[in-house]
């Protein structure tokens, strides 16, 4: 064992972590990529709904630890404690599998997603069809519920999300496929589905895929990004969950443990699309221009990048220690505070280390620019009402695949004419 | 379910609606404990998948007789029962009782009575349709004008508290007059007010008016003819926004009425999106009525000479004001005594609620949750 473990290590084998086939690093992968998520769902969870709250001039969760740092922890404790509630009438079987599927699909869809030129699970060549395949099955997941529950408002909600997900996935996958014709105009002519292979294929033609025949890949690029938001259930399309109207959708008998991988799914299956938007159409791991702003002090400038975000958290959170209120009563809550802006400081003293910050690069841009995806459904969440049925379907089926189709074809006569 | 269908005795009896392939329709409970149907309304939908092809409403979870209490209460005592209706338009609500049984008693409140009578009921519609313009917001979907609308609601009540003490259930007038004189800085509180609210509420337009989807989930929804209207008795921002220029405060005016200029807004089209429009007219109206009593508050007493003991003499009388919701009546029969024989209210919200079957027959789910907010109900005015 520990030799098989060396011998990827050794200086002689040279195995790229991304590589297909290769177990080991795969493993370590999965593992980070498991842990990183969930943490990055109890962040989402946390900074939802500050932003949230603080769009909608309210504090959002303060009490549980400083500026309610803690209140996901507790959410999660409150979860797992809660009893485990089957209805009688339900299909216990299903009901059972149901939450699973969707945790499952929107784990997988994570294989293919690549952090860096070789920082990925595995480097399916079918990559992009391989993450609409299991993407799409999700709602597979959100049917079972739905009908499991054997209940009027989740039937209704996952009718709503199964058509949704169906007519949207269309769309989406058209604005997929005029960024795969995009790959292909190099000098063999042939494109590529794999999701390291686009990355590369934007980095050979010096420009991120939003910006190549422009406006083309743009509307290219908003037509992947409504759908995408439609295909999470998110706001405003997140009809299955209505709650003013359906309660809580497809959702509505689950409670406890269940209900939270729910949560998680939705959470990572909004990660997920916004990694994949990011790889085909923002470049992925790409630092901002690459190729304009070369050499080696520019290099140096967008290395020092991560060192600085975590100090800007890390003055952050003590501007925000110094603003605490002096009373007694805050002093376990103020030391708290001031020991996460140490350790986000830390954190970034280290990122600043040149061993680590050329090493971290890949990832970290490919992380903010999936951050802003996340914060534009924030965003969206707080400014825009809900779609009735009816339209969304007019604006899946009428709108955005025309769109979608034409921008298809005008994609294919560009890359034959220029 | 055989429970859900013992009160659909009209839906049952017409002839079977046709489906979609022929297939079953749905009948789900909306309510009582719903998050759209503001309070405890239950909503009995008929469904054929989204399309609703009949409703039945089921009131009631809130009743606490208020019209019955009436009758074992003096006319005085029964005064803070009427601010527990409708809960958010109180003043409004205790407008119409003290003038209908001044009117019984043939007591007019004086000149200054009546200026800040006016200017409370007008903050406090306000006060209303910004809480409606929130919770209908959030019920198709947009969460965010909720928290602006509570936030510029609460100077309103903070008025009120100043004023009275309270904010909610204020009891602020009395027969004959008010009981309170204004407090110092009254005026200037509510002319800052003003200044305060009126980019406020261009604030909420800037989020909604435009704004694509709201449009769209709003316009050809919940439609209702002028005609339609006067046959079900609906009266108040739905009746307008109809077409119907029909507002008490100009038909019949009273309080102080008279003396202020100011415009009935209405629609045309008589849906949702017409019914959001008014009301918002409606606010910058209101805006303008107490712009224009604020700066003249006329001197002299707020009380007209009352008895101690109230006893009206025999006789009936019915009285109605425009309530933010509607056209708010009371008719109170009086046997000599004490207390009053009978008092029946006309609730604008149970009158306008019987619309909502007319209003979302052939739409779909999520409009059955638009047209209850565009209704603007309060549960406990509907049920008493």
């Amino acid at each position: 064992m520990l030799d098989y473990i060396n011998s990827y290590l050794s200086d002689t084998v040279h195995v790229t972590p991304g590589e297909a086939g290769n177990f080991f690093w795969a493993l370590v992968y999965i593992i980070a990529i498991f842990a990183g998520l969930s943490v990055a769902v109890i962040a989402m969870n946390w900074l939802e709904r500050k932003i949230l709250a603080h769009m909608q001039i309210r504090l959002g969760p303060m009490r549980v630890g400083p500026h309610g740092l803690l209140q996901p922890v507790a959410d999660a404790i409150k979860l797992l404690l809660k009893e485990d509630i089957l209805p009688s009438e339900a299909d216990p079987l299903v009901f059972w599998l149901a939450p699973l599927i969707v945790v499952w699909t929107a784990f997988t869809v994570f294989i293919v997603v690549p952090f860096g030129p070789t920082h990925a699970v595995t480097d399916m060549n079918i990559g992009v069809l391989f993450m609409l395949g299991v993407s799409s099955l999700s709602v597979l997941g959100v049917v079972t519920a739905g009908w499991a529950s054997n209940s009027h408002y989740p039937l209704i909600g996952a009718l709503r999300s199964s058509a949704q997900m169906v007519s949207y996935e269309i769309a989406m996958g058209l604005a997929v496929i005029s960024a795969v014709l995009m790959s292909s105009l190099n000098a063999e002519g042939t494109g590529t589905l794999s999701m390291i292979g686009l990355v590369q294929a934007q980095e050979a033609q010096q420009t991120w895929f939003i910006f190549k025949f422009f406006p083309l890949g743009l509307i290219a690029f908003f037509v992947f990004a409504v759908a995408m938001v439609a295909e999470t259930n998110r706001a405003p399309f997140d009809l299955p969950e209505a709650e003013s109207e359906l309660t809580a959708g497809f959702h509505t008998e689950y409670s406890g443990f269940r209900w939270s991988l729910f949560f998680l799914a939705e959470y990572s299956a909004m990660i997920a699309v916004s990694s994949i938007a990011v790889t085909l159409w923002l470049g992925g791991w790409l630092r901002p221009f690459p190729h304009a702003l070369t050499g080696e002090t520019w290099d140096l400038v967008f290395s020092l990048f991560p060192g600085i975000t975590f100090m800007f958290l890390a003055a952050i959170t003590f501007y925000s220690v110094a603003r605490m209120p002096k009373h007694p009563y805050f002093r376990v809550q103020t030391i708290g505070l001031a020991g996460f802006g140490a350790v986000l400081a830390l954190i970034g003293l280290a990122l600043f280390a040149p061993p680590v910050r050329d090493r971290i690069q890949d990832v970290y841009w490919f992380v903010v620019k999936v951050a802003g995806f996340m914060y534009l459904y924030i965003w969206y969440r707080g400014t825009f009402p809900r779609y009735r049925f009816d339209q969304l379907m007019k604006v899946g089926w009428k709108v955005l695949l025309p769109i979608g189709l034409g921008v298809l074809i005008l994609t294919a006569v560009s890359g034959i004419v220029f | 379910m055989p429970d859900a269908t013992k009160f659909l005795s009209h839906l049952e009896l017409g002839e079977t609606d046709q489906t979609f392939l022929d297939s079953n329709e749905l009948i789900i409970n909306m309510g009582p404990q719903h998050p759209a149907t503001h309070g405890v309304l239950r909503v009995i939908l008929k469904l054929d998948g989204e399309k609703v092809l009949g409703t039945e409403c089921v009131i009631g979870y809130l009743h606490r007789g208020v019209e019955k209490i009436a009758e074992h209460r003096t006319y005085t005592m029964f005064n803070p029962y009427v601010d527990r209706m409708d809960y958010v338009a109180a003043v409004s609500n205790g407008l119409g009782y003290c003038e209908a049984v001044e009117k019984l008693m043939n007591v007019e409140a004086p000149p200054r009575a009546n200026y800040i009578r006016v200017i409370l009921t007008e903050l406090n519609r306000l006060a209303s349709h910004m809480l409606w313009l929130g919770t209908h917001a959030l019920d198709i979907g947009a969460i965010t004008p909720l928290f602006y609308t509570f936030r510029d609601r609460e100077e309103i009540l903070k008025i009120f508290e100043k004023y009275c003490g309270a904010r909610l259930t204020t009891h602020a007038f009395r027969i004959g007059g008010c009981l309170y004189e204004t407090y110092d800085g009254f005026e200037q509180d509510v002319t800052r007010f003003l200044k305060f609210v009126a980019p406020k509420i261009d604030e909420y337009e800037e989020l909604l008016t435009t704004n694509r989807i709201w449009v769209e989930r709003t316009k050809k929804v919940g439609y209702i003819t002028a005609d339609d209207c006067k046959a079900l008795g609906v009266t108040g921002p739905v009746l307008r926004a109809s077409g119907v220029q029909w507002d008490l405060r100009k038909a019949q005016p009273y309080a102080a009425y008279k003396e202020f200029d100011f415009d009935i807004p209405t629609g045309t089209n008589g849906d949702t999106y017409d019914r959001y429009l008014v009301r918002m007219q409606e606010m910058r109206q209101s805006l303008r009525i107490i712009d224009q009593a604020v700066g003249k508050i006329p001197e002299g007493p707020i009380m007209a000479k009352v008895p101690k003991v109230i006893k009206p003499a025999v006789g009936e009388i019915y009285h109605s004001i425009e309530a933010p919701k509607g056209e708010l009546g009371y008719f109170i029969v009086s046997d000599g005594s004490t207390q009053p024989y009978r008092v029946r209210v006309r609730p604008p919200s149970f009158v306008n609620l019987q619309a909502l079957d007319q209003m979302v027959r052939g739409q779909l789910v999520a409009d059955v949750v638009a047209v209850i907010g565009t209704l603007d109900i309060v549960l406990g005015e509907v049920d008493r």
